[in-house]
């Protein structure tokens, strides 16, 4: 990927910032995320609460699936690919979308690899529980991060976790001296110019989005309150009572994430959200895949 | 001098910086009270027209903005913001917008991010300008009364018309203000 190829995939993760990517499975679901003021859109075959309960490999989604998806709406399409699995981020750039999700939510196909995503012309994103893996995917070639908190559980702890971790981590890396940041590179596992740049500018060099077991308005505020520049939302949408609804206010919520009394009315006759696994009842943790 | 950016979604940070180093103060317009404020000049940015346009009407903010625009209220919309101001959108023209700026305008018009490009063009009165064009929009045609400002490979991608400005191209990803000059000396 050239210097300028990377400059791009950065700034179209800037245009997504204030924004809500929506997990779909279908044309119809992608038309109502589309409907509802999501920014873009993320196709897969199972959203994760699906993925987890039929448990099993969990693959690539049908490239006809994915078309299907692209000719449904005008806001860009992503779509998930395994970690290290190169050969499905191939087939990805070939159908050309928009942005490719290298995540853990599907079954790794290398448990050491991540992709070498400098050699893509697309953009990828990726999700990470720290700063050191935020800056690892980075150093890969991610022009986008997500925190990775935990799919398909509803449960918004996970979450919070990563993003709090990722804001010490940043504080930390501000309040060094400049000589204590070649120490922190090697803590770190990353080059120094990555941490030298969170030093001087105060944050990560690319886009950070919130991500995992965000299911409702307050959910989503709450992690741009923390910090967040946009919010996925996966399975809580279409695995609620009332996905357009539930859509519509956790788009406004993102929004206008400091205006309690907005979001006060926006929370209210949501319907049945996501029914939600806690963190002691998960079986299969999928945050501790690709670190 | 008071400039109000639509804080609603997409790259308004950037465009708030930008205002702010040339030295005039500004304020994000999230909701329907921020509306009602004296501001001197109004930045759509870019983002997803789609989002910002349902934004503007859900959040009661659509009708008191169009009236501002309609009534001389300077404003550059940059990219989505272009697509708001757009008279007519020619692969999607049942969400016309604002509708103030007489032209037609093409969605997503290099098509997906693998035609996401950057360049450098002369932009009337002012010269070589760096340009930036994500998922961009251009402009298919005109009507009369509206200057074009810069086109790139036969493509419009720069209009003023009165008190408003369009571009397809965001001048607040660049180092280069001159663009944001021109808008403030409007307002």
């Amino acid at each position: 990927m050239s210097e300028e190829r990377y400059t791009l995939n950065k700034q179209l993760a800037q245009m997504l910032k204030g924004g809500v990517i929506m997990d779909v499975t279908t044309p119809q679901q992608a038309k109502i995320a589309e409907e509802a003021g999501a920014c873009a859109v993320m196709a897969l075959e199972r959203i994760p609460a699906d993925i987890r309960a039929a448990g099993g490999v969990s693959r690539m989604s049908d490239p006809k699936m994915i078309k299907g998806i692209q000719e449904a709406v005008s806001i860009p399409v992503m779509a998930k690919c395994r970690i290290g699995h190169f050969v499905e981020a191939q087939i990805l750039e070939a159908i050309e979308i928009d942005y490719i999700d290298e995540s853990e939510v599907l079954s790794p196909a290398d448990d050491i690899h991540h992709i070498n995503k400098r050699q893509f012309k697309v953009p990828f994103v990726c999700g990470a529980k720290d700063l050191g893996e935020a800056l690892r995917r980075i150093n890969e070639g991610a022009s986008m991060i997500r925190t990775k908190g935990e799919p398909g559980t509803g449960d918004v702890v996970q979450a919070v976790r990563h993003m709090r971790k990722m804001n010490s981590g940043i504080s930390k890396v501000i309040s060094m001296r400049e000589d204590e940041l070649f120490e922190e590179a090697k803590q770190l596992a990353v080059p120094y110019e990555l941490v030298a740049y969170v030093h001087e500018n105060g944050r990560l060099p690319v886009v950070n989005f919130a991500a995992g077991g965000v299911a409702t308005p307050a959910d989503a505020a709450l992690m741009m309150q923390l910090g967040a520049e946009g919010v996925f939302v996966g399975s809580g949408i279409f695995k609620s009572g009332n996905p357009q609804k539930r859509a519509e206010a956790i788009v406004q919520a993102v929004t206008n994430y400091q205006d309690s009394r907005l979001i006060a009315e926006l929370s209210e006759d949501l319907g049945e959200a996501m029914v939600g696994i806690n963190e002691q009842e998960i079986e299969l943790l999928m945050a501790e895949r690709g670190k | 001098m008071k400039i109000a950016v639509l804080a609603v979604q997409g790259a308004f940070a950037e465009h708030i910086a930008r205002i702010r180093a040339l030295g005039a103060d500004c304020v994000e317009l999230r909701q329907r009270a921020d509306v009602e404020q004296h501001f001197d000049g109004l930045i759509l940015p870019g983002g997803e027209s789609t989002v910002q346009g349902k934004m503007l009407r859900d959040l009661h903010m659509f009708g008191p903005l169009r009236d501002k625009i309609a009534q001389g209220l300077p404003v550059l919309g940059t990219c989505a913001g272009l697509i708001l101001l757009a008279e007519q959108i020619s692969n999607d023209e049942r969400r016309a917008y604002f509708r103030t700026l007489p032209v037609r305008v093409c969605r997503n018009a290099y098509g997906r991010q693998l035609g996401s490009f950057h360049t450098v063009e002369t932009v009337a009165g002012i010269g070589s300008v760096p340009m930036t064009f994500i998922r961009a929009p251009y402009i298919e045609s005109t009507r009369p009364g509206v200057e074009i400002l810069a086109s790139v490979d036969d493509k419009i991608v720069a209009v003023r018309y009165g008190n408003q400005i369009g571009t397809a191209f965001h001048p607040e990803l660049d180092a280069d203000d001159r663009m944001h000059g021109m808008f403030l000396d409007l307002c």
